[in-house]
């Protein structure tokens, strides 16, 4: 925990070569690091800076602006709901106090046993399926608390893994480009192509 | 009522289980419109778009076409980023586009990269939003493999990377410039504007060109039919179609893709194909139409068609294209104060206005929600107000009062400020009398 792997590393570098300047990849090698632990940890992000050339305060100075890079552990399942305009209009707040209740932890914090964190969260870009919730950023759209109920039983007994794998991991698919088709940084120029003239 | 019979364009495969895969894509026409264009010089593409008078989606609606030709000339390497940071509140046309039809927003970037020579693709994805990122990841992969991006894209002898990115939770980064630092790996803080405009100095300080994602998935079928056929869509000022994100109190939410400027509000709330008619058949309160920035509307504008010009000098905006229905049983001041909670949660705290006028709006609004505001506290929320977009607000017309037009002044770097002052205005401009009930007792029938 901490460092990244040497196979992390191996993703690092290469994530960072598709940029024309490597400080773009800090945000992408942050989820790396919270991929791998679930928290971006301070060892996580000093080993992000001796990879960028970048000083540590530098990468924590951008990763604390955004929310979704949690700089202490959270649980296996981040639950957040959503209470913006259109969930507040068809019972987000109640489906809030709902989840508060049936986890016993107000939103923000993360259960005892740590398998659920808990978030009150601004809109997840799925109003007109309100109210809604985002389980490790997987939305169930419509919810009803009974169904609420279910979800939160099936994650803890592990049922739903193949559906929603730990915190920290979004796509499992990663974006692969075969080396003989890239083509670097571009050209300098419009695009003239054989037989055209400009 | 008027519901337009032009066919959808960019929705026609949300159904398709399998659009995300290339063969897929092919199997429902993808990429042709690519092959057209490197048939055609990157003059002629841009003219296509320029004839198609295609307004951005993201929010402030300038044509693509003329934003593309404020490129300076001979200024390279160019960059060209997809903004897909979607998260203004009432918001959700441009998930659907890239969960369900991630190719078609490849094919309409590669032909606009083509037009505009970038040199190298950004597809910004909001960070939270996992099956977005996955689809994306899927097509791109197999575009790549196919030769459709990468080196010698289709034996053409031109080239273009494309790079999907990812962000990390943060509304202002759906602000193009704070898009573009949050892209060089800072805190997602807007730029001002002058100098920094992205056309001028944008990516890495050359010349950029920021898209929303629904902007760019409209390209390829006007390379297909040619720029004249899409103007000939919806009315002269407002054409072709667009996607609204329709939520709140109707009976049935949802994205459709409908015709601009001869569709209403009024058809969208209550035509059976969309939203058919308000939940319960309780009666309209207010409704937002244009996403959480937009100040609000009521049921005397139900009549304006969807176009920009008509909202605008009403008072309001068509925005990200989302229309937030409230009904006669939603409590104004509670609605207000969560939009405002969410401002103030989301200002990047670069201009003070924003920053300190943000947070006293919420305090005090959440003060009159908890039963401890003053009748003074009305004035104090609209100086605050006045702060941050110095008035008169923009409103629609009443009682023999002229409408004030959109857009809103601001004291701040970003239009996030005046966006905070939008339902603290419109909520007391409309329904000072509940506000005055939750100060007199502290609370409303509402609940
Ligand atoms: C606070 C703020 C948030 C914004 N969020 C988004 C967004 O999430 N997606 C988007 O496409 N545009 C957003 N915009 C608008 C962009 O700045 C920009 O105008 C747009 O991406 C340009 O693309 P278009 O011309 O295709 O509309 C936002 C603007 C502001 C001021
Ligand atoms: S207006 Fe608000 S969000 Fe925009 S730059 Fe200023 S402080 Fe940041
Ligand atoms: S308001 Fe809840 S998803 Fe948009």
């Amino acid at each position: 925990m901490g460092r990244l792997t040497s196979e992390n590393v191996e993703l690092a570098r290469e994530i960072i070569d598709r940029y024309p300047r490597s400080r773009s990849a800090l945000i992408p090698l942050l989820h790396v690091a919270q991929e791998q632990d679930g928290w971006v940890s301070t060892e996580a992000m000093s080993h992000i800076a001796e990879l960028l050339g970048l000083t540590p305060v530098e990468v924590l100075g951008t990763a604390s602006f955004y929310g979704m890079f949690k700089r202490e552990p959270v649980g296996r399942y981040v639950v957040s709901v959503c209470t913006n305009i259109s969930c507040l209009l068809l019972g987000g707040e109640e489906l809030l106090e709902h989840c508060e209740a049936r986890l016993g932890v107000k939103a923000g914090a993360t259960t005892p046993d740590g398998v659920f964190t808990l978030e009150d969260v601004e809109c997840i870009a799925a109003c007109t399926d309100a109210p809604c919730l985002q389980v490790n950023y997987r939305f169930f759209l419509n919810i009803t608390h009974d169904e609420v109920d279910r979800l939160l039983d099936d994650l803890r007994a592990g049922r739903r893994d193949e559906e929603v794998p730990p915190h920290g991991t979004l796509t499992r698919v990663r974006p692969r480009v075969p080396a003989e088709r890239w083509s670097g940084h571009g050209a300098e120029g419009l695009p003239v192509l054989p037989g055209q003239s400009r | 009522m008027a519901v337009s019979d032009a066919a959808p364009i960019i929705s026609t495969r949300f159904d398709q289980t399998d659009a995300h895969t290339l063969d897929g894509y092919l199997r429902t026409g993808g990429y042709a419109a690519l092959r057209k264009a490197l048939a055609m010089t990157p003059d002629q593409v841009l003219e296509e778009v320029k004839a198609a008078n295609l307004a951005g989606r993201g929010g402030a609606g300038f044509p693509a076409g003329a934003k593309w030709g404020f490129l300076p000339e001979d200024v390279f390497p160019r960059y060209f980023v997809v903004n897909g940071d979607e998260s203004e509140p009432g918001t959700c046309k441009d998930r659907p586009l890239m969960e369900r039809d991630p190719h078609q927003l490849i094919e309409g970037l590669l032909i606009s990269c083509y037009a505009v020579g970038a040199a190298q693709a950004f597809i910004y994805v909001r960070g939270e939003m996992a099956l977005a990122q996955e689809r994306l990841a899927i097509a791109l992969n197999g575009a790549y493999a196919a030769g459709y991006v990468g080196k010698d894209i289709l034996g053409s002898g031109w080239s273009l990377d494309v790079v999907l990115h990812w962000g990390a939770g943060a509304y202002i980064v759906g602000e193009e410039t704070a898009l573009i630092e949050s892209l060089e790996g800072q805190r997602g803080m807007p730029r001002l504007k002058p100098p920094y405009f992205p056309a001028a100095k944008g990516l890495y300080m050359q010349p950029t060109v920021v898209n929303n994602v629904e902007t760019l998935s409209y390209i390829p079928w006007v390379l297909q039919h040619g720029g004249e056929a899409y103007a000939a869509i919806g009315t002269e000022k407002a054409t072709g179609l667009r996607l609204f994100a329709l939520s709140g109190h109707v009976r049935r939410p949802g994205v459709y893709e409908v015709e601009m400027g001869t569709t209403t509000f009024r058809d969208l709330v209550e035509a059976p194909v969309y939203g058919g008619g308000m939940r319960h058949g309780n009666a309209l309160k207010a409704f937002i139409p244009g996403g959480a920035s937009a100040p609000w509307l009521y049921p005397e504008q139900l009549d304006l068609g969807l176009d920009a010009g008509p909202v605008g000098a009403a008072g309001s905006m068509l925005g990200s294209g989302a229309v937030v229905i409230m009904d006669e049983t939603t409590c104004a001041v509670r609605a207000a104060w969560r939009l405002v909670r969410f401002f103030a949660h989301e200002s990047c705290g670069k201009c003070t206005p924003c920053r300190e006028g943000g947070a006293w709006l919420e305090k005090i609004m959440r003060r009159i929600l908890d039963g401890y505001g003053r009748e003074e506290d009305l004035d104090l929320l609209l100086d605050v107000g006045d702060n941050i977009s110095p008035g008169p607000f923009p409103h629609p017309a009443s009682d023999g009062e002229d409408a004030v037009p959109f857009p809103f002044k601001q004291t701040t770097i970003c239009p996030l400020g005046p966006s905070t002052v939008s339902p603290v205005y419109s909520s007391i401009w409309r329904f000072r009398d509940e506000y005055l009930v939750h100060i007199k007792e502290g609370g409303c029938h509402h609940g």
